[in-house]
C-alpha cells in the first residue's frame, strides 16, 4: 500500500501486515487516525478525549522496537482506543459523567497493561452512556455520539463511542464493556463486530464497575478475525480480579484459521416472536439460510425464561450499581458540590449535581430493591430467577453448539425516540441481556442493511469459555460476507 | 425497685496481618497519612478486592481458641452506608454466613484479695465475623480530616450474647479476651492504637425477671477503663430513669470520657438500612476440616488452662500465675527456666518480680515485654536459682547480683567467682573462725552452755561478720554447737 | 415507592422536577417487575456468580502503596496529607 491517506480504512490485521512489511510506520498509522479523528469526530463525537502527544510517543517506541527486531506481537504499533471506563495511568476516566470530570487515573487497568505489553498504541477515550447505563449513548454528560451511518440516529450503547469510532474508521480496534448488551447492541447498530467474552475471561480490574456480576470488557473491530486477535491479547486469569477465571487462553486467532466443520445452531423461538423489525427479521432469515447452505444444522430451541430476563437484569444490575457507584461521593476524587455545608450535603448535592438522570434513576431503583423489607421480593428473587435462566441455556447447549439470534430488535433509532420512556429503552436489550445473566460469550456480526441503509447485526451465543468455537462459527460467515468492511460516507 | 443489668459486647479486633484484608498493600501504625493506600484502599474506579488467606486462617484460629463452630462455607456481603471514613461507602463484611458461630470466653472475677483466686464463669458468644476496617477521621473546629491508612485492615468482630451482668464482668471479659488474643499472636490488642475497640449493648430489668429490657447501644468506648466507666454510667442512668417513671428508648448513645456521661446519637427510627447483599466481586470461602485440624494442632494453650496447670502440676502460687499467664512470651521464658531447675515456684517468683522489674527498667516496647534477647537467658536464671538451692550463694547475695547479671549479660557463676561471693563451706576455716569467736566472747559461750539458746546468735554474728556474710549459715550453726557442747 | 426515603438512602438530592418524573417512571418499572413475583423459585439456589469458585485469595505478602501525593492527587480538598471534609455531623 502506497497511498498513506487511506491507512485509516484498514483492518487490524492489514495494519499488522503493513507494519510488518514496512509499508508504513506506526507513527504514520497513528497520524492517519489522528487526522481522521480531526476530520470526522466533530460530526460523530465518538471521542471524549485523546492524548495526541502520548499516542505519537507510543507509536515512535513501537517503530524503534520494530527497527531493532523486537516487536511485542502482531498488534505492535496498532492503535486501540478505550471506552472511557477503562483505566489508563495518567489519562482521564470520566465514565461520561460530570462527577469524574477532573479525575485522572493513577493506575492501569489489567487490560491496559496487557495492551501495552502487546505493543499496542493505547489511544483516545471513547464516549458512552454515563457509567455504561443506557442503550443509546444519549446519557453521556458530554453529549451523545452519532451513528456514522445516519447522524440523526443513535449509535447504540452504552459503548456507542467504541462502535461508532470503528464504523467511522477513527480507530481500527476499540474496547468496550458489556453488562446487558453494551458491546453487541452498538456493534449491531453501527455495523461492526463486537464481542462480549465469557464472564471471567477478561479481567475487570481497572474497569469502572456498573454491575460487577455481569460486566465484561470486549473488543470491537471491522472483522471477526481482528476481534479474535484482540480478545487473545486481553484475555487471561488476573490475580487482581477474584472473578477472573483460571482457565488457559487458547490462541483464538489460530483457532479460527483451522478448518471448521459445520455444527448445530439453535434458534430460540422466544426471540423470534413479536417486536422484531421487519428488515431485521428478513436479514436474520437470510443469515440462517446462509448457514444452512453451508451445511450447518439449524434447530428450534426454547429459552422459556427469556421474558423474565429484563426484570431480573434490571433488579440485579441496578442493585449492584447502587452500591458500586456509592464511591462517587465528592470526598476523595470526584467533584464536590460547592453548595455543601456538611458531610451529608457533600454526598447528596455532589451526587445530585454530578450524576445524570438515568444514573440517578438506577441508583434509586437499586437501593430500593435492596432496602429493608424488599430484598427478598426483589434482589433475592431475581438471583433465583437468574438460576432458572442459566438452566435454560444449559439445557439448550445439550442440543446445540451455539445459538443464533438477532442482536437488537430494531436498527438504530432516532435521538430522543426512547429517552423519555425507560421501559422501551430497556426492551431494546431484550436479545442480549440473558447472555450476561448466564455469563456466556456473545458476538454480534454485521449481517445486512435495512432499506434505508442502516446496519443490522446477528448475535451468536456460545458455551462458557468456548470463545474459540464461537469465533470460528462467526468467522465462517464473516470471512465470506465481510459486511463490517462497508464504510459509511461521512 | 432493684434492677440488674444485662450486657452484650461487640468487640472489634484488628488482625496483625502484614497486608490488608482485600488488597496487598502494607498494614501499619504511625505511618505518614494516606501512604498505606492503593487503588483498592481508596476505592478508585475499577479497583477490585482479593482476599487475604492469612486473615482467614487467623480468624479460624480465634474461632478455635474460643470454642466456636467454624463455618464450612462463609461469604462476603456489602454493608452499604455513607461515611467519609469509608472509601467505597460500603464495608465488606459478613452478614448471614459468618466465619464462626457460637463460642465462649472464660472469665475470672477478682478474688477476695489479690493473692486469692476469684470465681470463674463462661460467657457465651453469638458469632465472630471478619470484615474490613475503615479510615480515621480527625475532627477540627470547622472541618474534619481523613487518613485512609487504617482502611481495609482485617477486622474481626466478636459478638457476645447478652451474657454479662456488671461492669466488673465486662472488664473481666475484655481482659480475658485480650489475653487470649495476644497470647495467640492474633493482635497486639492495643486499645490506644485502635487495635481493639468495643461497643456495648446495655439493658436493665427488675431482679428476678427474665425478659430483656430495652437495649441501648453504647459507642466510643476507647479504653478498657472507658468501657467499665461507660457501662457503669449507663446502668446508673437507666436505673434512675426507670425509678423516676421514665421509659428507656432504643437508641445509640455515645460515651464522653472527659465529661463522663453518655449522650444520644441516634434513635431506632434513625437506624441505618444497610442494604446488605452478597459482594459480587468476591468468591465465597470453603473451610475444609483438614485445614481446621492443622490450625488446631498449632493452637496455643489457653491462658486459664495454663494457669491451672501451673498451680496444680507445678505448685506455683496463684499470685505468680496470675502475673505470668496473661503474657505468653513470659510464660515461655518461665517454662524454659523452670525446665532447668528443681524449684519452679522459686523460678516463677524470680520471673514475675526480679526479671520483670529489670525489664521494665530497661527497654520496653509497646507490645509488652520483649524477652527474645533478654540479657539474662532462662538457663542463666535457672542457674542462679539452682545456686541458691544448692547453698552456693545466699538469697540476699543473689538478689544483689541479679541487676548486674542483667546489665552485663554475665552468668551468675562468673559474677560470683569474680567477686568471690560464694558461701564459705570449708569446715576447717569455719571451725577456726568459730573457735576464735568463742574465745573472743566467753560470756556468750557460757550463757549458751547454761541453756540460753539465743546466746548463740551473737557468736554466729561475729563469724558472719568475719566472712563478710559469705559463711554458710548452716555449717556455722553446726560447728558452733559442736564446739560449745561436745 | 417512598422516593424520598430511597433517594436519601442513595444520598442523591433530587430537584422537584426529577422527583415528580422519577416517581412516575419508577412506579411503571416496578409494575413491570411484578412479573418476577409470579415465577416459581421454590428450592432454587440464587446465582451470585455465573461461574462460582471457592477460596480465591492471595498469600499475605505486602507491597508498597501510593505516596500521599498520588493518593491525594484527585482530591477536591486536602490538608496535611489528608482529605478535608466538611464537619461530620454524627447520624
Amino acid at each position: 500500500m502506497t497511498d498513506h491517506s487511506e491507512i485509516f480504512t484498514l483492518t487490524g490485521s492489514e495494519l499488522s501486515d503493513g507494519l510488518a512489511s514496512g509499508q508504513f510506520s506506526s507513527e504514520e498509522v497513528t497520524k492517519s487516525y489522528l487526522s481522521r479523528i480531526k476530520e470526522v469526530d466533530d460530526k460523530v463525537h465518538a471521542f471524549l478525549s485523546y492524548d495526541e502527544e502520548d499516542m505519537l510517543d507510543q507509536a515512535k517506541s513501537s517503530d524503534q522496537r520494530r527497527a531493532s527486531g523486537k516487536i511485542l506481537g502482531p498488534l505492535d504499533g496498532v492503535p486501540v482506543c478505550l471506552k472511557d471506563v477503562i483505566s489508563a495511568k495518567g489519562q482521564p476516566l470520566t465514565a461520561a459523567s460530570k462527577i469524574l470530570e477532573k479525575y485522572r487515573s493513577p493506575y492501569d487497568a489489567t487490560v491496559t497493561i496487557k495492551l501495552k505489553k502487546a505493543g499496542v498504541v493505547v489511544g483516545g477515550r471513547l464516549n458512552l452512556d454515563e457509567f455504561a447505563m443506557g442503550s443509546s449513548t444519549e446519557n453521556s454528560a458530554y453529549g451523545p455520539t452519532c451513528n456514522p451511518w445516519d447522524l440523526g440516529r443513535v449509535p447504540g450503547g452504552s459503548s456507542g463511542g467504541s462502535s461508532a469510532a470503528v464504523a467511522a474508521r477513527e480507530a481500527p480496534l476499540t474496547l468496550g464493556s458489556d453488562t446487558g448488551g453494551s458491546i453487541r447492541q452498538p456493534a449491531s447498530l453501527c455495523g461492526v463486530v463486537g464481542m462480549k467474552p465469557t464472564y471471567g475471561r477478561v479481567s475487570r480490574y481497572g474497569l469502572a464497575a456498573f454491575a460487577s456480576s455481569l460486566d465484561q470488557i470486549g473488543p470491537f473491530s471491522q472483522t471477526v478475525e481482528d476481534t479474535a486477535q484482540l480478545l487473545e491479547i486481553i484475555s487471561g486469569h488476573d490475580p487482581l480480579d477474584s472473578t477472573s477465571y483460571p482457565t488457559p487462553v487458547p490462541s483464538f486467532s489460530n483457532e479460527i484459521r483451522q478448518p471448521f466443520k459445520p455444527c448445530k445452531l439453535g434458534l430460540p423461538k422466544e426471540f423470534f416472536g413479536t417486536g422484531m423489525d421487519d428488515d431485521v427479521r428478513k436479514s436474520i432469515e437470510q443469515s440462517i439460510q446462509w448457514y444452512r447452505d453451508k451445511g450447518y444444522e439449524l434447530v428450534e430451541i426454547s429459552l422459556p425464561t427469556t421474558e423474565l430476563s429484563i426484570p431480573v437484569y434490571y433488579v440485579i444490575a441496578t442493585a449492584e450499581a447502587s452500591s458500586n457507584l456509592a464511591r462517587y461521593d465528592g470526598i476523595r476524587y470526584t467533584s464536590r458540590s460547592e453548595h455543601a455545608e456538611n458531610a451529608i450535603d457533600v454526598y447528596a448535592k455532589s451526587r445530585g449535581e454530578g450524576f445524570g438522570e438515568e444514573v440517578k434513576r438506577r441508583c434509586i431503583l437499586g437501593a430500593y430493591g435492596l432496602s429493608s423489607g424488599y430484598y427478598d421480593a426483589y434482589y433475592l428473587r431475581a438471583q433465583k430467577t437468574r438460576t432458572l435462566i442459566r438452566n435454560d441455556f444449559d439445557k439448550a447447549f445439550e442440543q446445540v453448539d451455539a445459538i443464533l439470534t438477532p442482536t437488537s430488535p430494531t436498527p438504530a433509532f432516532k435521538f430522543g425516540e426512547k429517552s423519555e420512556d425507560p421501559i422501551s429503552m430497556y426492551l431494546s436489550d431484550i436479545y442480549t441481556i440473558s447472555t450476561n445473566l448466564a455469563g456466556l460469550p456473545g458476538i454480534s456480526i454485521p449481517c445486512g442493511f435495512t432499506e434505508n441503509g442502516l446496519p443490522i447485526g446477528m448475535q451468536l451465543i456460545g458455551q462458557a469459555f468456548e470463545e474459540g468455537k464461537l469465533l470460528s462459527i462467526a468467522h465462517d460467515y464473516d470471512r465470506e460476507l465481510q459486511l463490517g468492511r462497508s464504510q459509511p460516507s461521512l | 425497685m432493684d434492677y440488674e443489668a444485662v450486657i452484650g459486647l461487640e468487640v472489634h479486633v484488628q488482625l496483625n496481618t502484614k497486608s490488608k484484608m482485600f488488597t496487598r498493600v502494607s498494614t501499619g501504625f504511625g505511618k505518614s497519612p494516606n501512604t498505606l493506600t492503593n487503588p483498592v484502599v481508596l476505592g478508585l474506579p475499577g479497583a477490585l478486592p482479593v482476599m487475604n488467606r492469612d486473615a482467614i486462617e487467623k480468624s479460624i484460629k480465634v474461632g478455635l481458641l474460643l470454642s466456636c463452630k467454624i463455618a464450612e462455607v462463609c461469604k462476603w456481603d456489602r454493608k452499604n452506608y455513607f461515611y467519609p471514613d469509608m472509601p467505597k461507602n460500603y464495608q465488606i463484611s459478613q452478614f448471614d454466613q459468618p466465619i464462626c458461630e457460637g463460642g465462649e470466653v472464660e472469665i475470672e472475677m477478682p478474688g477476695d484479695s489479690p493473692s486469692e483466686i476469684g470465681s470463674h464463669r463462661i460467657v457465651q458468644l453469638t458469632r465472630i465475623h471478619l470484615e474490613e476496617d475503615v479510615g480515621k477521621l480527625t475532627h477540627y473546629e470547622s472541618d474534619s480530616l481523613v487518613d485512609y491508612n487504617r482502611a481495609g485492615c482485617p477486622l474481626l468482630e466478636i459478638v457476645s450474647e447478652p451474657d454479662l451482668y456488671s461492669p466488673e464482668e465486662v472488664f473481666a471479659y475484655l481482659t480475658s479476651l485480650r489475653n487470649s488474643l495476644v497470647s495467640a499472636e492474633i493482635s497486639p490488642c492495643d486499645m490506644e492504637k485502635g487495635q481493639l475497640r468495643c461497643d456495648a449493648n446495655i439493658s436493665i430489668r427488675p431482679v428476678g425477671t427474665s425478659t430483656l429490657g430495652t437495649k441501648v447501644e453504647l459507642k466510643n468506648l476507647n479504653t478498657i477503663s472507658g468501657v467499665k466507666n461507660g457501662v457503669e454510667y449507663e446502668i446508673r442512668r437507666q436505673t434512675k430513669a426507670l425509678n423516676e417513671g421514665e421509659t428507656i428508648i432504643q437508641e445509640t448513645r455515645r460515651w464522653n470520657p472527659d465529661q463522663k456521661y453518655t449522650t444520644p446519637m441516634r434513635t431506632k427510627e434513625m437506624a441505618h438500612d444497610y442494604r446488605y447483599f452478597p459482594d459480587p466481586d468476591l468468591m465465597p470461602v470453603k473451610i475444609d476440616p483438614e485445614w481446621v485440624n492443622r490450625i488446631s494442632k498449632d493452637l496455643p494453650e489457653k491462658p486459664f488452662d495454663k494457669q491451672r496447670r501451673y498451680m496444680e502440676e507445678m505448685n506455683i502460687p496463684y499470685t505468680s500465675t496470675s502475673a505470668l499467664c496473661g503474657d505468653r512470651p513470659l510464660c515461655e521464658y518461665f517454662e524454659k527456666a523452670a525446665s532447668h531447675c528443681s524449684a519452679p515456684s522459686k523460678v516463677a517468683n524470680w520471673v514475675v518480680n526480679d526479671l520483670l522489674r529489670e525489664v521494665s527498667h530497661s527497654e520496653k516496647d509497646q507490645q509488652g515485654v520483649n524477652l527474645e534477647n533478654c540479657p539474662v537467658s532462662p538457663e542463666s536464671l535457672a542457674e542462679l536459682v539452682n545456686l541458691i538451692e544448692d547453698g552456693v550463694v545466699s538469697n540476699n547475695v543473689a538478689k544483689e547480683i541479679f541487676p548486674e547479671m542483667y546489665a552485663s549479660r554475665k552468668s551468675a557463676k562468673t559474677l560470683i567467682a569474680e567477686k568471690g561471693l560464694e558461701m564459705k563451706s570449708d569446715g576447717d576455716e569455719i571451725e577456726t573462725l568459730c573457735a576464735q569467736a568463742i574465745s573472743n566472747d566467753p560470756d556468750a559461750a557460757d550463757k549458751f552452755r547454761g541453756g540460753k539458746e539465743g546466746a548463740i546468735n551473737a557468736l554466729k554474728g561475729s563469724v558472719m561478720k568475719a566472712t563478710r556474710g559469705q559463711a554458710n549459715p548452716k555449717i556455722v550453726d553446726e560447728t558452733l554447737r559442736r564446739l560449745l557442747l561436745p | 415507592m417512598d422516593i424520598d426515603y430511597v433517594a436519601n438512602l442513595a444520598r442523591i438530592e433530587l430537584t422537584p422536577e426529577e422527583r415528580k418524573k422519577f416517581q412516575g417512571q419508577l412506579g411503571d418499572v416496578l409494575v413491570y417487575f411484578e412479573k418476577l413475583q409470579e415465577v416459581n423459585v421454590e428450592g432454587v439456589t440464587p446465582t451470585a456468580h455465573a461461574f462460582p469458585r471457592f477460596n480465591v485469595w492471595d498469600e499475605d505478602e505486602p507491597t508498597t502503596g501510593f505516596t500521599s501525593d498520588e493518593a491525594l492527587k484527585n482530591a477536591p480538598k486536602s490538608r496535611n496529607d489528608q482529605i478535608v471534609v466538611p464537619k461530620v455531623i454524627e447520624e
